[in-house]
């Protein structure tokens, strides 16, 4: 059964009497246009096309990997308490890191930003009634799915999980040294995800290049809508390199081929180049949208417009394009990689980092701050992701690479990044467009401790680790000797992993209070930007009925304070028209 | 549309300056062809959108004036809810658990790939254009 959508009507202010007069939630009486016919229930998840049904399947089922992923970190910790603990055996806490760092890498952080907060949040920012292709939206999170229980069903075949590492490295990979069905089907499961990546990748640029409404012209397309089309280019380019990859080592494993083993003439470390030119790239793919997010959350909270927009987008799209001319520097103690082109733009890449620093400096320079739990995570991100990124220049230059490689120092740097982003970025994203998606707001005073909690473990947790890796703990050990002198640093480090481990109790109390006792967010409870902000709360199914005039990068804004629109600046001698058809003011008028 | 192309086009400049200057600076044959394949990724599309610049009328959501008048009109056709896609996916899990497992799961995939097939299909001829 096909719907033809008809495009909303456009209606300004004055037609509704005026922004504080009516405001559009008020007709979305008949908001479904009449075509919802779907079933509900549980049929209704089976069956739905719906971007939002979607994207709400896809951040529930990534955020229950996020805390089986995080479970095993406490496991993890708990295990490196001491020189004595044995928590768990050796074999078990290699399961335990490769599962950990591959949930959390494949299954939550990608999958909760481009399936589900993009999924469910760039439709509505460019304006579009569901995403370009609903039914392969639909098959990407099915494929989506499959490849979680096909990860986590490792731990019940003979023989455990895969137990390589995030990276399976050959020959550690092959069918000698890890024996048995769990490395296979951790294989499948990144066959299964890469394509579910590669159609969300495909239905995200077919979405923000063909569906935007009237007037959403590329340069007004909000910025995390811009990075998520970008991410969308960069799954394009890694993920099929990774779905190569599985398939030769499958070969290896099976089939008697011999592509990264040395005795029939191939090459580990081809391995290495096929999997980084996917996995740094993947680096960015995780970071890429949070950093959209937080760009979104903090002009809200500073009530300006974001500084340096264009600015924003270019770099986002320099990172990325050097992001996948990095990979090697993951390799440069192999000894066969080219040393200074990899450092240099490995370097390069803080250039277009320090540019969003600024511009997102800039945005809250002098802006009228508030900090309710959106606010306060999109810092947190600014400053751990800050360290994160300090920590990663100091990696990318060669001789500090092979003091540190393989060392507590890289653990602590990429959980710096990673945190930084898909944690405090993901969930600022989430406390922000929470409301919109189910129509009820979170409790403050619970966001604010879930904040302060994780912030304060964030911490303890890992700045022990940086110590650990110059005194050289090296990564990967289920144990250590007493007289190394590391067991105080980790006391302290799993001391904060219990912090983390307590704030999210913070968190999954809110959801319940705001379950049990809902607060109506209403349409537009931060007094939004963005197009996602002029629709009812939830939206109706194809989510519009009207739309405001799009004349800058904050429609909803503009609607919201006609008389403190944005300012367009336009080049001196280009044809332009007022901001508004029709309209007699001149905002936007060349300076 | 001209936004988009010059960025795929830039995407096929970088890598192809990068590949190049990898190439000649490494001899690594790996890294290089992944590169010039990142080139092609977006020379293709991006000369499509190119071409398709200067042969398509401005489009409303290109045009930084549209008025109400412009936004009249379909969008596009939506499919409304399918168990397909449903079916499809957990047809291409079980086909990849087949190499894990052996060929007794076969005709398991088999089945379910082959009806979400059918079934997309028929329901596209009869929910008309998609």
């Amino acid at each position: 059964m096909t719907t033809t959508i008809e495009r909303p009507e456009v209606i300004t202010p004055e037609e509704l009497g005026g922004p504080e007069g009516h405001h559009p939630d008020a007709l979305h009486g008949d908001a479904d246009h009449g075509h919802h016919e779907g079933p509900s229930g549980i049929l209704n998840w089976l069956t739905s096309t719906d971007h939002k049904v979607i994207g709400k399947s896809y951040m529930i089922t990534s955020l229950v990997t996020f805390f089986i992923a995080g479970i095993m970190a406490v496991v993890i910790r708990a295990q490196l308490l001491d020189p004595h603990t044995s928590l768990v055996s050796y074999q078990t806490y290699n399961e335990l890191f490769t599962m950990h760092g591959s949930l959390m890498l494949y299954l939550f952080a990608g999958p909760f930003a481009f399936g589900g907060l993009a999924n469910y949040i760039v439709p509505l920012q460019v304006g579009a009634p569901d995403m370009a292709f609903p039914r392969l939206n639909a098959l990407s999170y099915w494929l989506y799915l499959g490849g979680v229980i096909t990860m986590l069903s490792g731990f019940l075949v003979a023989g455990g999980a895969a137990s390589f590492g995030w990276v399976s490295y050959a020959p550690l990979s092959n069918a000698t040294n890890s024996p048995g069905a769990g490395a296979d089907l951790w294989l499948m499961a990144l066959a299964l995800t890469g394509f579910s990546a590669i159609f969300t990748g495909v239905n995200l640029v077919a979405t923000i290049l063909y569906l935007r409404a009237p007037g959403m012209t590329m340069f007004r397309v909000p910025i995390f809508s811009w990075n998520m089309l970008v991410t969308a280019i960069l799954i394009l380019i890694a993920f099929p390199v990774l779905f190569a990859a599985v398939v030769m080592l499958f070969c290896d494993r099976h089939f008697g081929t011999h592509i990264f083993s040395v005795e029939g003439g191939g090459s580990p470390v081809l391995w290495q180049h096929l999997f980084w030119f996917f996995g740094h790239p993947e680096v960015y793919i995780l970071a890429l949208p949070y950093f959209g997010m937080v760009t979104d959350i903090l002009p809200v909270f500073s009530r300006k417009p974001v500084f340096g927009y264009k600015g924003m987008v270019f770099a986002t799209m320099s990172i990325a394009a050097l992001s996948t001319g990095v990979w090697a520097h993951h390799m440069f103690t192999t000894g066969v990689v080219l040393l200074p082109f990899f450092s240099l733009l490995s370097y390069l890449i803080a250039v277009p980092t320090g540019i969003k620093f600024f511009n997102w400096i800039g945005t809250m320079w002098r802006g009228q701050l508030s900090f309710q739990s959106p606010m306060l995570f999109s810092i947190g991100f600014l400053l751990i992701f800050l360290v994160g990124g300090v920590t990663g220049v100091l990696l990318a230059s060669p001789p500090v690479d092979f003091m540190t490689h393989d060392t507590y120092f890289v653990v602590a740097h990429f959980h710096n990044v990673l945190i930084g982003t898909a944690v405090f970025g993901g969930f600022a994203g989430f406390y922000f467009w929470y409301p919109k998606m189910f129509g009820r707001m979170l409790r403050e005073g619970l966001g604010k401790l879930h904040f302060w909690f994780l912030f304060i473990g964030f911490w303890v947790t890992f700045m022990p680790q940086y110590l650990l890796g110059l005194h050289g703990m090296p990564r990967r050990v289920a144990s250590y000797a007493p007289d190394t002198g590391w067991t105080t640093l980790n006391v302290i480090s799993t001391l904060g992993t219990y912090v983390i481990g307590f704030s999210f109790l913070f968190f999954l109390i809110n959801l319940m209070v705001s379950w049990r006792k809902p607060v109506p967010s209403g349409p537009n409870p931060w007094d939004g930007h963005g197009l996602e902000w002029f629709t009812s709360s939830p939206p109706p199914h194809h989510n519009y009925t009207h739309l405001p005039p799009i004349r800058s990068e904050r429609p909803t804004w503009d609607y919201n304070h006609p008389e403190h629109r944005t300012v367009v600046h336009k080049p001196k001698g280009k044809k332009f028209a007022a901001p508004n058809k029709g309209d007699k003011e001149t905002v936007g008028a060349p300076s | 549309m001209k936004v988009m192309s010059l960025f795929l086009l830039g995407v096929a400049v970088f890598f192809g300056i990068i590949g190049v200057i990898y190439w000649f600076t490494s001899y690594e044959d790996a890294g290089f062809l992944m590169l010039i394949g990142a080139a092609l990724l977006g020379l293709l599309p991006g000369s499509y959108y190119l071409w398709w610049t200067y042969h398509m009328k401005l489009q409303p959501e290109e045009d930084p004036d549209a008025a109400m008048e412009d936004s009249a009109g379909t969008v596009d056709s939506f499919p409304g809810s399918s168990i397909w896609p449903f079916i499809l996916g957990m047809g291409a899990m079980f086909a990849l658990l087949t190499f894990v497992f052996g060929l007794w799961l076969a005709p398991i995939a088999g089945a379910l790939i082959l009806s979400a097939l059918i079934g997309v299909t028929v329901e596209s001829r009869r929910g008309g254009a998609v």
